[in-house]
């Protein structure tokens, strides 16, 4: 009962972010400074991480195809099939879980318990669609342009861990990423990454707009913003590979 | 005039409201006081809407606030300003942005200039210009709710809400806080509720003066006739200030 009683809370909050909206003219700029917030604060998280993944992939590859039979190529290939298919849309999007869903819950969280949230209501403003619906629409935007930056990034550490340790030729590894390459895998990961972005925008700002109490539950209000966003990506991310390959 | 009619909310299995009805008059100071828990702040969010009653209506000069169209509720709210207990500026923003947010919100069609005029002149009132650049984290809490009444009669609304307005002040302070409302009440001829549980603002501001007991209305009037009321919760209440003992 309770479970369904949150999912049906949870759909009346994000329909209460569209319904009665503001004018036209206060979003463009809200969105755009939340899409600073979430880009600029969270690149060099991405670009650590994804660099990394990309390197131990490239390493890891190269150490199990021992085979004189199979082309060092195969490796370039592997590497940007997992990049693509998983890496860079999942494993940055379980990170930005932390990251963002953290930071939202506890923004929105904090405005609840301080009444700013009550104060926006009483002047007659639609809080829910105020408050959220830019920062749902700007994770959105930029959450699946990082997943690009990280495939990006971590195909070029794959490419330089490979030349740095002799494991795989530039040449070779660039030569499998081109080798059969399938554009819908690009699809696939921003349709991805996409979800994920909605999930983790809705399911934070959720937890956070209906936070009761002080300080102690934005703690609480954080924390399972962020276990209740992986769980959602995980499950997404299962259904979407069902359905889309 | 705010009419409430037969307000009734109950969280859970406990019943915080029980039929509460009641009416405050324009150009009038109208408190609500009672003892800690008794269901003031949730009265206070009632009237304004914040929550949802289970049942009964308020009447906003006639306009129903819980029958009426979405788009008339905006423009009841309009007319609305309310100051919070914590204050609750916008820590993102700073004072003089505060005071404007209204503004920017919801009139299109004032000029930049004209609502830059407005909020300096809503900060003038509270006394607060030379704190118009600073963030809300650097000024001191007596200065905060000074901020909340500029923001809340920014609009020059016809209701003022204040949910305990002097608490956490010092005397002195707190005195100027009820002043300030009483003269703005005065001066605009607004309807203004304040909710609080401190004596001296009953003696000093209370026109209009009702009292909650265990969730019903135990006693109203004016302040004048508070100290001889027959009620004996309500003597309990006003006695319990060593001030008020030794007055009488
Ligand atoms: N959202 C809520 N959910 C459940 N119970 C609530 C809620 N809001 C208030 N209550 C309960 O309603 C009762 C009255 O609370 P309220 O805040 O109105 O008291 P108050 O008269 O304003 O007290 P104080 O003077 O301390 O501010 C309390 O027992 C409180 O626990
Ligand atoms: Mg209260």
């Amino acid at each position: 009962m309770n479970i369904i009683q949150n999912w049906g809370k949870y759909f009346l909050f994000l329909f209460s972010t569209i319904r009665n909206r503001e004018p036209f003219r206060v979003y463009p700029s809200l969105i755009l400074d939340e899409m600073v917030k979430i880009g600029t604060n969270s690149m060099v998280i991405v670009a650590i991480v994804s660099t990394f993944i990309g390197m131990v992939t490239c390493l890891q590859t190269a150490d199990n195809l021992v085979s004189p039979l199979v082309p060092m190529s195969v490796i370039g290939t592997i590497c940007r099939d997992m990049t693509l298919l998983e890496l860079a849309p999942t494993f940055t999007c379980v990170v930005l879980a932390g990251k963002v869903g953290s930071n939202l819950a506890g923004e929105i969280g904090s405005m609840r318990i301080t009444e700013q949230i009550d104060a926006i209501d009483v002047m007659g403003i639609n809080s829910s669609s105020y408050l959220i619906l830019p920062k749902i629409i700007a994770a959105c935007i930029m959450i699946p342009a990082l997943c690009i930056l990280a495939a990006f990034l971590s195909l070029m550490g794959g490419y330089l861990i490979g030349e740095i340790t002799g494991a795989i030729s530039p040449t070779d590894f660039v030569a499998g990423i081109r080798n059969g390459f399938r554009p819908f895998n690009v699809f696939f990961a921003l349709t991805k990454s996409f979800v994920f972005a909605f999930l983790i925008s809705t399911i934070s700002s959720y937890k956070g707009y209906f936070t009761l109490g002080g300080a102690l539950e934005i703690g609480q209000a954080s924390t399972k913003a962020v276990t209740n966003s992986v769980i959602g990506i995980l499950i997404a991310d299962l259904i979407l590979a069902k359905i889309m390959i | 005039m705010i009419e409430i009619v037969n307000i009734k909310k109950a969280f859970g299995d406990r019943e915080v409201l029980k039929g509460i009805s009641g009416r405050f008059e324009n150009g009038n100071n109208s408190l609500i006081i009672g003892a800690s828990g008794t269901g003031k702040s949730v009265l206070l969010k009632c009237i304004v809407g914040l929550i949802q009653p289970d049942e009964g209506d308020v009447l906003f000069d006639g306009r129903s606030l819980f029958k009426s169209s979405v788009n008339e509720v905006k423009k009841i709210r309009r007319e609305m300003g309310m100051l919070f207990q914590g204050s609750a500026l916008f820590d993102s923003l700073s004072v003089f942005e505060n005071v404007r947010f209204p503004l920017d919100m919801l009139m299109a069609e004032m000029s930049d200039g004209e609502k830059n005029d407005q909020v300096m002149h809503s900060l003038e009132r509270v006394g607060l210009t030379p704190a118009a650049h600073k963030m809300p984290a650097e000024i001191s809490g007596g200065m905060r709710k000074r901020v909340g009444i500029a923001r809340a009669i920014v609009m020059n609304p016809k209701y003022l809400f204040c949910d305990e307005p002097n608490s956490g002040l010092d005397p002195m302070t707190s005195i100027k806080i009820d002043e300030l409302i009483s003269d703005i009440t005065d001066e605009f001829n607004m309807t203004t509720i304040v909710v609080t549980h401190d004596m001296n603002s009953v003696m000093g501001i209370g026109e209009y003066v009702m009292f909650l007991h265990e969730g019903l209305k135990e006693w109203d009037g004016d302040s004048n006739s508070i100290l001889h009321s027959k009620s004996q919760a309500l003597r309990e209440f006003v006695f319990a200030s060593k001030i008020m003992e030794k007055l009488l």
